[in-house]
C-alpha cells in the first residue's frame, strides 16, 4: 500500500493559490498541524494566534463576516472542549463559514487524555449549522478543503496528519454525504470511519474467503447523516451491522446508525466497535486500538457473534498493521 | 477640557440629550417592568457619545417598528436580517459597532429611538414574546451584530472584523462597548494581546466601568483594578476618563494611537441620575421592585425628569 507523507501540507498550499479569500490560523502548533507551508508561501494570510483558542474562535468568526474563509488549525481538544462556547455562539449560531480543522482524534496520538479528542464527534454533532467530516485517508484529506469549501457554514474536519496510507485512488476525491463503498455482501454491514477503514481492510479478504457476506462502506460525512447508501444497507444486512470508530461510544458513528435505523424502522442488530467510554492513556495507536477493541481482532470477533459461527482466525492471516508509520519517533517529538 | 467647560458645543447639548433620553427611556420601562436600569444610569453618556458624536454611521437600515424574530440562522434561511441594520449599510468609509455585553440591550434600544433609528414605540416590544427586542440582545435585536450574552466573545469577533477590514484598506473603525465585570473573562486579555500583536489601531474599546456585576461590587468579587495597567501592559493605548463628561470622553477618543488598539475605561457610576438607585447599592444588576411604595417613589422620580 502506498503511503503519502505531509498530505494537508500541500493541499494547503495548493489551496491557498486558488482561493485568495483563504486565510490560515494557527494556535501555536503551526508546523504540528501542517500548516507552515501554507505559512511561509502566504505569510500575510497567515495569522499566529497564539495559545489562545477561545480568542482565536472568536476572531475567525470576525474574519467570516468580512466575507474571508478562515481554517482554524490546532489539536482538536483545544477547539471542541477549551473553546466550546466560542465555536457556538461566535460561529456556529449566526452560520458562519468557518472552517474547524481538528488534528489528533482518539488514538493517533500518545500524547494521553489531554490530547485524545475521544468525543468530539458527540459535542459538535450537537450544535445546529454544524458539519461535521472526517477523513480515513490521503485521498480524503487531500479532498477535505474542496469538501468543506463547499459548505455555506462552520465545518468541523476531524484530521490526519503525517505519514497516510492510500486507500482510494487519488482520482476518487471524497464527496459530501457520500460513503465509500469499499466490498459488497448481504449478510452484514461494516459502517468503518477514520482511521478504522484501514484497520478493517487488513481483514476484509479474509473474511470472505471464510465465505462471509460483508458490505463494507466508509462513512466520511457524520453530519448531516442522511446517505441513502448507508440506510439501504443497513435495511438490507441479514444479519445485523456493524460499526467501527476511533470515537466514544457516545454519539459517534454507532450513535449516528443507531439513530437512523430507530428513525426508518430498521430492527437489526447492530454492534458498536468504539471507545468503551473512557479515557485512554498515552500509548501507540496499535496498543490502544488493541486495549480497547477497535482494530482488526474485535472486528471479526463482532462478525463472528453476528453469524453466530467461528470463523477459526489466526491473527497471522491479518494484513500487515501500518501503524509504526503513525507512531514514529520524529512524529512524538513534533507533538 | 471639561464638559462644563465646552458646554456652549452644540454636539455636547446633542449627546447631552441622547443621554438624558436614555435614561428617561429605561426609567419609564422600568417602573412597568422593572430592568437592567443602573447599566443605563452609567453608560448613558457613553452611548450617547458613541451615537450622537464618536461614531461615523450611516442612516439606519432598519424598519422604525423591528420584524418579529423569524428563525435563527441557517443555510435555509438567506433572507435572515441583522440588527446591525439599525447602525446603518456597511460601508468602506463607515464604521462598525459592537455590544459586548447585551445586557445592555436597553440601553441601546433607548439610544437607537434617540437618535432617530428606531421608532419610539420600539421598547413596547421589549422582552415580549416573538419580538427581536429582546432582553438580553441577539444578532437579530435591534443594534447588535453579535450574540454577545456569554459574555468576552464579542471583543475577539470584532478583532477579526478590524483585521479583515485593514487588510481590505477601509478607513472606518470599529467600535467594542464592554463592561468592567466581563473584563474578569479571559477571553478579553487574548483579544487584547492579539489586537496589540497585530498592531491594529483601527479598533476603539470603551469599558463601562461602573465597579458593579451580579453579585455586587466588582472589588469584592474579583478586584480588576488597576484596570489601566493591566490594558497598557497587555499592549493597548488605554486612557481613563470620566465616563460622564462628553468632553473628556471626545478627548480620550481623540488620542493618537499609531500601531496600537485604543482603550479608554469609562469611571462611571451606577446611580447617576436616578439617586434613588443609591438605597439598593450594592445590588443594582437588575431592578425588581420590592413592592408597590418602591415602584411609586420610582414613577415619581420619572415625573422628576419631565419630558
Amino acid at each position: 500500500m502506498e503511503t503519502v507523507s505531509r498530505v494537508h501540507a500541500k493541499a494547503l498550499i495548493d489551496w491557498g493559490k486558488t482561493h485568495p479569500e483563504a486565510v490560515v490560523l494557527s494556535g501555536d502548533l503551526t508546523a504540528s498541524c501542517e500548516a507552515d507551508g501554507f505559512r511561509d508561501a502566504y505569510p500575510d494570510r497567515f495569522l499566529s494566534m497564539g495559545l489562545a483558542e477561545q480568542n482565536m474562535m472568536g476572531f475567525a468568526a470576525g474574519l467570516a463576516r468580512e466575507g474571508l474563509r478562515p481554517l482554524v488549525h490546532t489539536f482538536a481538544v483545544f477547539m471542541y472542549r477549551r473553546a466550546l462556547d466560542q465555536i457556538e455562539m461566535s460561529i456556529a449560531y449566526p452560520n458562519l463559514p468557518v472552517c474547524i480543522l481538528g488534528f489528533l482524534p482518539g488514538v493517533t496520538t500518545p500524547g494521553g487524555a489531554s490530547h485524545q479528542a475521544i468525543n468530539d464527534i458527540a459535542v459538535l454533532r450537537s450544535l445546529p449549522n454544524m458539519t461535521i467530516i472526517e477523513a480515513g485517508d490521503a485521498t480524503d484529506v487531500e479532498s477535505m478543503l474542496e469538501v468543506a469549501g463547499q459548505v455555506e457554514g462552520p465545518v468541523y474536519c476531524r484530521m490526519l496528519r503525517g505519514a497516510l496510507p492510500r486507500l482510494f485512488p487519488a482520482s476518487h476525491r471524497m464527496r459530501l454525504g457520500q460513503a465509500r463503498l469499499l466490498s459488497d455482501g448481504d449478510e452484514m454491514v461494516l459502517l468503518s470511519s477514520g482511521i478504522c477503514t484501514e484497520e478493517a481492510l487488513r481483514v476484509v479478504d479474509m473474511l470472505r474467503v471464510r465465505g462471509v457476506g460483508l458490505r463494507h462502506l466508509h462513512v466520511s460525512t457524520l453530519k448531516p447523516f442522511d446517505d441513502p447508501q448507508v440506510l439501504d444497507a443497513c435495511r438490507g444486512a441479514r444479519m445485523g451491522v456493524i460499526t467501527m470508530e476511533n470515537h466514544t461510544r457516545l454519539g459517534g458513528l454507532g450513535t449516528c446508525v443507531a439513530e437512523m435505523m430507530a428513525d426508518h424502522g430498521i430492527a437489526k442488530r447492530q454492534i458498536r466497535l468504539a471507545l468503551n467510554d473512557t479515557y485512554l492513556q498515552g500509548a501507540s495507536p496499535k496498543f490502544l486500538m488493541a486495549r480497547h477493541g477497535i482494530d482488526a481482532a474485535a472486528l471479526v470477533r463482532a462478525v463472528e457473534e453476528l453469524a453466530g459461527r467461528s470463523l477459526d482466525f489466526d491473527v497471522e492471516d491479518f494484513g500487515t498493521q501500518r501503524t509504526g508509520k503513525y507512531y514514529s519517533d520524529a512524529q512524538q517529538e513534533a507533538l | 477640557m471639561t464638559q462644563a467647560a465646552r458646554a456652549n458645543d452644540r454636539w455636547i447639548a446633542e449627546c447631552q440629550a441622547l443621554a438624558d433620553g436614555i435614561r428617561r427611556r429605561v426609567l419609564s420601562h422600568t417602573v412597568t417592568h422593572g430592568g437592567y436600569l443602573s447599566q443605563a444610569c452609567s453608560s448613558a453618556e457613553v452611548v450617547g457619545f458613541l451615537y450622537g458624536r464618536g461614531m461615523n454611521l450611516g442612516p439606519s437600515e432598519g424598519p422604525l417598528v423591528p420584524p418579529p424574530y423569524s428563525v435563527a440562522p441557517s443555510r435555509g434561511n438567506p433572507g435572515y436580517t441583522s440588527g446591525m441594520l439599525y447602525n446603518g449599510r456597511r460601508a468602506a468609509n463607515k464604521d462598525r459597532f459592537f455590544l459586548s455585553p447585551t445586557h445592555y440591550a436597553m440601553t441601546l434600544y433607548a439610544a437607537l429611538i434617540e437618535s432617530g433609528r428606531l421608532g419610539p414605540d420600539g421598547l413596547s416590544q421589549f422582552n415580549t414574546d416573538g419580538s427581536t427586542v429582546e432582553m438580553i440582545g441577539g444578532e437579530h435585536s435591534p443594534g447588535h451584530e453579535t450574540n454577545g450574552g456569554s459574555l468576552g466573545q464579542t471583543i475577539s469577533q470584532a478583532a477579526g472584523v478590524a483585521w479583515a477590514r485593514r487588510r481590505k484598506g477601509d478607513v472606518g473603525k470599529v467600535w467594542v462597548f464592554l463592561s468592567d465585570g466581563e473584563c474578569q473573562e479571559g477571553q478579553v486579555w487574548e483579544a487584547i494581546m492579539n489586537l496589540a500583536f497585530q498592531k491594529l489601531d483601527n479598533i476603539h474599546i470603551v469599558v463601562d466601568n461602573n465597579g458593579q456585576q451580579v453579585d455586587g461590587r466588582t472589588e469584592q468579587v474579583m478586584t480588576l483594578e488597576p484596570l489601566d495597567a493591566k490594558f497598557t501592559a497587555f499592549g493597548a493605548h488605554c486612557l481613563r476618563a470620566d465616563g460622564h463628561d462628553l468632553a473628556a470622553l471626545d478627548a480620550a477618543f481623540e488620542t493618537p494611537h499609531p500601531g496600537k488598539p485604543l482603550v479608554v475605561i469609562a469611571d462611571t457610576d451606577p446611580t447617576r441620575g436616578i439617586g434613588l438607585l443609591k438605597e439598593r447599592w450594592p445590588n443594582l444588576h437588575y431592578i425588581r421592585f420590592k413592592g408597590e411604595d418602591e415602584r411609586a417613589r420610582y414613577a415619581e422620580a420619572l415625573k422628576a425628569m419631565g419630558d
